[in-house]
């Protein structure tokens, strides 16, 4: 059987959820993140001055795209997947001879292409306020593609588990949010004292965002080959982790 | 060939319901056969395992030769499922939900749109191609879930209460399309809780009770076993007492309408002839229930726990 034909199918069908609904996927990042540039880059950052040698607003511009990156890869597929099967048509797919990687490829390509589609609204929203001279393109790209992979697995897991719509906000709301704005988003991690700085080295997003900084202005606490070991690491054990899930059925079947 | 072999399905849920306990069951490639059981009987469940939407606990699945554990895409791609309840993606049109099903299936898209117009048309839907799905009547979802089922070409449709609450206009021209697409060549496997309609569609027949199969015949055999009929006799004048005629039950319902139980070997002429006697004249006659009804009933009463005979 020609699976190109499933999976082809699944991602155009996510592409078009999203797109159908632009004005509660693609305009709010817009707006939030005009706001963030405004408010943080250029009213309050004009008096902070410098971090690593970069302007207040060139350093938070990676870490501001990046954090929509990274929800909206996230919410595409937790929201998407957990509908599907909320209204029970995850029956079609159950039911059709579509091997479990394609339903995870579909899927995960969808919260990818989402997820770096805002990263471009974002991107673009940034040039009225900063002037970014991308430093190193193939590492900007690859680390924006991993992770959303990352974050699209890990809604995939959220939507298989969730029993209801309160379970697929919760992870976002309580663990996504605090651990993006805590992963250098804002500033620099040399900046926070000995025990938070150890403790915030157990945040992942910390090295996929300083990772995506280095990529677009050249700045990085933290050790680029390290990031993509740790992003690579994350997307191998959650992609083994979901096809376990929908192997054995749970949260799908009965 | 066999479209569908089960040996010894087993299902036990996680809260130890044992729902299935080892049925086995063949249907014939071209058949159109019914399985049918009171709630609860199992019917769904042996449907889901069949269909992929729920794990057996033990057993095999086998349709048209492809083990669905050892050949799981080659077996699946057999089988088209109409389901009890409406699961269609309700924003989606009618024809996004039929190309999207054509593309699971690894249809390629020329073929696709083709098998889309042809299915809706087949189930006179083509004009509400274009209409989002939750704009549909109760009858026209039912037909959008079969053209759904159709669009892959499937050899085997599984159609579970396919005409639950519909109207009895829409049922008997779906009962039209389900004979038209048995006689085209497809497989069809129907449960359903109007007996009227396995009985008038269906040429076998599985009845199953609290996990296992009580009876697995063709539907002639079965109705062959039925020794009493019931009727309804409306009269011309009223009567005051039931009449007695030996070998048959009678029961008066109201002065002009009697319950009568005739034995076959009795036969409707002699009890006709017996009644003109008594000066008792009949009008018109009904049978008071559905023949495979009474033989249902029989069946599941006489088997309470569901024990094979």
């Amino acid at each position: 059987m020609n699976y190109s034909i499933a999976f082809r199918t699944i991602v155009i069908k996510e592409i078009f959820r999203f797109i159908r609904i632009w004005p509660q996927t693609l305009l709010p990042p817009a707006i939030t993140t005009a706001l963030y540039f405004l408010i943080f880059g250029k009213l309050i950052g004009d008096r902070i001055g410098t971090i690593s040698g970069a302007s207040y607003m060139d350093y938070i511009v990676p870490g501001i795209i990046l954090m929509s990156v990274i929800s909206h890869s996230y919410a595409n597929v937790v929201s998407s997947f957990y509908s599907t099967k909320f209204q029970r048509n995850i029956e079609e797919l159950l039911v059709a001879p579509i091997p479990n990687w394609v339903i995870l490829g579909g899927y995960v390509s969808g919260g990818i292409i989402r997820g770096l589609l805002v990263g471009v609204v974002v991107a673009l929203i940034s040039l009225l306020f900063a002037d970014i001279k991308v430093n190193n393109i193939a590492i900007t790209l690859s680390i924006a593609v991993l992770t959303a992979t990352v974050f699209a697995l890990a809604g995939f897991i959220n939507a298989i588990l969730a029993e209801s719509f309160d379970d697929i906000s919760i992870i976002p709301n309580f663990v996504l949010t605090p651990l993006s704005y805590l992963g250098g988003v804002f500033y620099s991690v040399d900046m926070l004292p000995g025990v938070w700085q150890s403790i915030s080295m157990g945040n992942p997003i910390l090295y996929m965002i300083n990772a995506f900084r280095y990529g677009l202005i050249g700045v990085t606490d933290i050790d680029i080959q390290l990031s993509f070991i740790i992003t690579g690491g994350f997307i191998v054990t959650l992609t083994l982790f979901s096809l376990y899930l929908l192997h054995k059925g749970i949260g799908i079947k009965n | 060939m066999n479209a569908l072999s089960l040996r010894n399905l087993r299902k036990t849920y996680n809260n130890g319901f044992v729902a299935l306990k080892g049925i086995d069951l063949d249907v014939e490639a071209g058949d159109f056969f019914a399985l049918l059981g009171p709630n609860g009987a199992g019917k769904s469940t042996a449907i889901g395992i069949i269909s992929s939407l729920i794990n057996s606990t033990s057993g095999s699945v086998s349709i048209f030769g492809h083990d669905l554990r050892h050949e799981r895409e080659k077996a699946k791609s057999c089988i088209g499922l109409v389901p009890q309840e409406v699961n269609f993606n309700q924003f989606d049109t009618v024809k996004s939900i039929l190309l999207n099903q054509a593309g699971y299936y690894g249809t390629p898209r020329k073929l696709a749109l083709q098998r889309t117009e042809y299915c809706l048309k087949q189930m006179d839907l083509w004009d509400k191609r274009d209409t989002v799905s939750r704009r549909l009547s109760g009858g026209m979802k039912r037909r959008v879930m079969i053209a759904r089922a159709l669009v892959h070409a499937p050899k085997l449709l599984i159609l579970d209460e396919p005409t639950a609450g519909v109207d009895i206009e829409i049922r008997r021209s779906m009962w039209q399309m389900m004979q038209e697409i048995n006689q085209q060549g497809t497989t069809i496997i129907l449960t359903t809780h109007y007996l009227e309609e396995a009985e008038s569609l269906c040429r076998n027949i599985a009845i199953i009770n609290h996990g296992r199969i009580v009876e697995n015949s063709d539907m002639a055999s079965l109705l062959a076993r039925l020794h009493v009929e019931h009727f309804v006799l409306d009269l011309a004048r009223p009567i005051a007492v039931a009449p007695v005629i030996e070998g048959c039950q009678i029961e008066r319902v109201t002065d002009k309408t009697l319950n009568v139980a005739v034995p076959k070997e009795h036969g409707l002429n002699k009890l006709f002839s017996q009644l003109t006697a008594q000066n008792i004249e009949v009008i018109s006659l009904k049978n008071k229930t559905n023949r495979l009804e009474q033989l249902f009933m029989d069946l599941i009463d006489s088997n309470p726990t569901g024990d094979k005979r």
